[in-house]
């Protein structure tokens, strides 16, 4: 309980969140975030309504905003689940950008530089090491988690680094295709190398497996023993060695299968969207999965929706800039909007209460 | 409970709030369609800010230049800060394609891939991508030789220098900017053999943080003048503050480090924007590479790149010194990459009496002798 410096109100955690601000709160927070960025909009003498309304028909309003929309989903879904599956065991995983890398730089490999050439076997093998590679690079910071405890925020968080800077290597030196003027690229993939798309939209196989990878998420989180596990070791590591669970073992699994979903999205990028390796490949998907993760309360079904919500936010985020919105205006109300659901969020876990008057000196 | 009430107010209030005028959005929308009907809209995507004193800003008032001298053109469509990223950047092409736009400008390297996959679908909308090296029937690839003002802008400060160490922030070891560094040292040795210039790179077109950082750890090593290859002004501020030289980049920086900046290698797309724009509307315009793998690459003399105005700190004979070896390139008598030229190990690379073509200046991957540091 904390009181308020200078006002009688108090800050307390809720024994049990009411269920409804589950809901209600984040549509609050989201129509607040809009009623002050429809403000600041005004005051810089702008028509906010014809601005969120183009916003929104931009992202969600024509088939091929959609289509845009659901492309941008399908990284933010698949790395946020295997953000979500590390952070049920209260495993910080803030490595998703470099498993991301790990995983396209793998799939590249497959796809460039296979020693028996390309064939029926380049796309499973491009999925298989793409995720083997974002495992280990995920794995490198789970042993010493699990043997020493090292903090796996910070290694995971300067993995990244390693790993993006790998990738630079790979397309500044070895890795450059030979005919592109000595620019930063790779060779463009064959044929066999690139995921197929949806009729002419660049929606492509990765939704699939996105999809597939969420089903199968809920059913090994919900259904199975290591699930359970998972949660019970995340809410409580004593009560999990006290029931006889090997914590190591599944910090070393969880984090694997973490990284190794991450990976995915890197394979999923190159193959379905740049068709070659590249410098800046993932825009932060590796960060924004946390907060996406977060919010969704690491429910996997919540998390494609609101990897969609977000997909839909950065799609609508270009489209306003041609009614001349200055991208900084954008990027403040991408940010009001965080701002609110984020700080919602408080609002679901404590309440707000005035202080009996007596408790005046409570802490 | 008091919150809750609050809550509930808050979103009353905005409901009225939203509800209001909705009306008039519609006959806006009509309106400006009319208005844009008859006129040729002509699009641009931006790596940075419209207003970064730097390469963006340099397109932007290209692009105002073009509206101001075609009354038919509408170029009021631009989208600032699109990452170089292939998700991105097609979707946002797209876009300015589905808004109407017929020419579209697609002005970073990043680009290349996206405008290329865009064009296929599009075969009636002509495309322009800057600093590339792919073409299509609709795709033209334009940049300028900026390599010669940064060969100019070598010998102001090849003159300037006192310890014979030029710092050089640099963004990316791409061959656009390994040409410059290059040109810049032939410049610098020209007059001053003993100095040597030496390379930072950043990783980044534009961060001023990091830029400014890496031009203190020039200065800290003891350079006098700092030359960048940054869209952010950020590098000349710091040679200011450390009260030594500079030479900016892409506008005028002088404008903002008046103390230290010299002067600047520039871009003056406009002309260029409006003949292109004028070629394509009359039919006239191709594709075809003219130079290397680029449909255009103007330099000095078709006034696409120059030297921002000198300060005062930089003497007459100097400038007039700028001014003999300009005409010398104008004039096509000598053009900046003419042997002999030795790299980094001394070794002979270009022959007396040769030269560079255009497609090994566009393939440059090598420094030449003067420079410390590496091309990768």
């Amino acid at each position: 309980m904390i009181k308020l410096p200078g006002t009688n109100l108090l800050i307390e955690k809720k024994l049990s969140p009411d269920p409804a601000a589950f809901f209600v709160v984040p549509v609050i927070s989201i129509l607040l975030a809009l009623l002050v960025g429809a403000f600041s909009l005004a005051l810089s003498g702008r028509d906010y309504q014809q601005i969120y309304a183009t916003m929104f028909s931009g992202a969600f309003g024509s088939t091929y905003g959609l289509s845009e929309t659901i492309v941008k989903t399908i990284p933010l879904t698949i790395t946020s689940l295997g953000i979500a599956l590390a952070f049920r065991m209260q495993l910080w995983n803030i490595g998703g950008e470099g498993q991301i890398y790990m995983g396209a730089f793998a799939a590249t490999w497959a796809a460039l530089f296979f020693p028996v050439g390309t064939g029926w076997w380049t796309m499973p093998c491009m999925i298989l090491l793409g995720m083997l590679a974002g495992g280990l690079w995920a794995l490198l910071t789970a042993i010493p988690r699990a043997i020493w405890g090292v903090n796996e925020i910070i290694t995971t968080l300067m993995m990244n680094y390693v790993a993006i800077f790998w990738v630079n290597y790979l397309v500044y030196g070895p890795w450059k295709d030979p005919q592109g003027y000595n620019f930063p690229l790779t060779a463009t993939f064959p044929p066999e190398a690139i995921l197929p798309t949806l009729g002419v939209s660049r929606i492509h196989f990765g939704l699939f497996l996105g999809l597939l990878l969420t089903v199968l998420m809920y059913a090994v989180v919900q259904h199975t023993r290591w699930g359970y596990e998972i949660k019970v070791t995340g809410e409580s590591v004593s009560a999990a060695r006290y029931a006889g669970i090997n914590s190591k073992r599944n910090i070393l699994l969880v984090m694997f299968f973490s990284g190794a979903i991450c990976g995915l999205t890197g394979m999923t990028e190159v193959s379905g969207i740049a068709y070659r390796l590249q410098p800046g490949l993932s825009t932060g998907y590796g960060f924004t999965a946390i907060i996406i993760a977060w919010l969704a309360r690491l429910n996997p079904f919540a998390i494609v929706l609101v990897s969609f919500l977000f997909g839909g936010l950065q799609v609508g985020g270009y489209i306003v800039q041609t009614s001349g919105i200055p991208s900084s205006m954008v990027t403040m109300l991408q940010g009001l909007l965080l701002f609110f659901v984020l700080g919602g969020e408080l609002l679901t876990y404590y309440k707000i209460s005035k202080a009996p008057a007596s408790s005046g000196q409570d802490t | 409970m008091k919150l809750k009430a609050l809550l509930a107010m808050a979103a009353v209030l905005l409901a009225a709030f939203l509800a209001t005028g909705c009306g008039g959005e519609k006959a806006k929308e009509t309106a400006n369609n009319q208005t844009n009907g008859e006129k040729l809209k002509v699009g641009f995507v931006y790596i940075g800010p419209v207003n970064d004193a730097g390469w963006t800003q340099a397109h932007d008032e290209a692009r105002q230049y073009l509206m101001a001298q075609l009354p038919y053109v509408d170029a009021s469509d631009y989208v600032e800060n699109v990452p170089e990223n292939p998700t991105d950047a097609e979707r946002v092409i797209t876009q300015l394609v589905e808004q109407g736009n017929k020419i579209i400008f697609t002005t970073s390297f990043g680009y290349m891939d996206p405008t290329i996959k865009v064009a296929k679908k599009y075969p009636d909308v002509t495309f322009l991508h800057c600093s590339g090296y792919q073409t299509a029937p609709n795709v033209g690839a334009y940049f300028g030789r900026m390599y010669q003002v940064r060969y100019l802008s070598g010998l102001v400060a090849g003159k300037a220098t006192k310890s014979n160490l030029i710092g050089y922030v640099a963004a990316m070891p791409i061959p656009e900017v390994i040409r410059g560094i290059n040109a810049f040292t032939l410049g610098v040795q020209k007059v001053n053999p003993e100095a040597k210039v030496k390379v930072v790179w950043t990783n980044t077109w534009v961060d001023p943080a990091i830029e400014k950082d890496a031009a203190k750890a020039l200065l800290d090593e003891g350079a006098d003048v700092i030359a960048q290859h940054q869209d952010s002004a950020s590098p000349q501020q710091a040679a200011e503050e450390a009260g030594k030289l500079g030479i900016g980049y892409n506008s005028d920086m002088g404008k903002i480090a008046p103390k230290a900046t010299m002067t600047s290698p520039v871009w003056n797309w406009g002309p260029y924007y409006v003949d292109t724009v004028k070629a394509i509307k009359e039919g006239t315009w191709k594709s075809t590479p003219t130079a290397g793998s680029l449909t255009y690459w103007g330099g000095i003399k078709e006034g696409i790149v120059g030297l921002a105005p000198y300060r005062p700190m930089v003497p007459e004979d100097v400038k007039q010194l700028v001014e003999k070896e300009q005409q010398r390139i104008v004039s096509g008598e000598w053009d900046v990459f003419n042997g002999p030229i030795k790299d980094q190990s001394g070794a002979i690379k270009v022959t007396a009496g040769q030269s560079l073509s255009d497609d090994e200046k566009l393939n440059m991957n090598w420094f030449v002798q003067g420079v410390i540091g590496s091309p990768k």
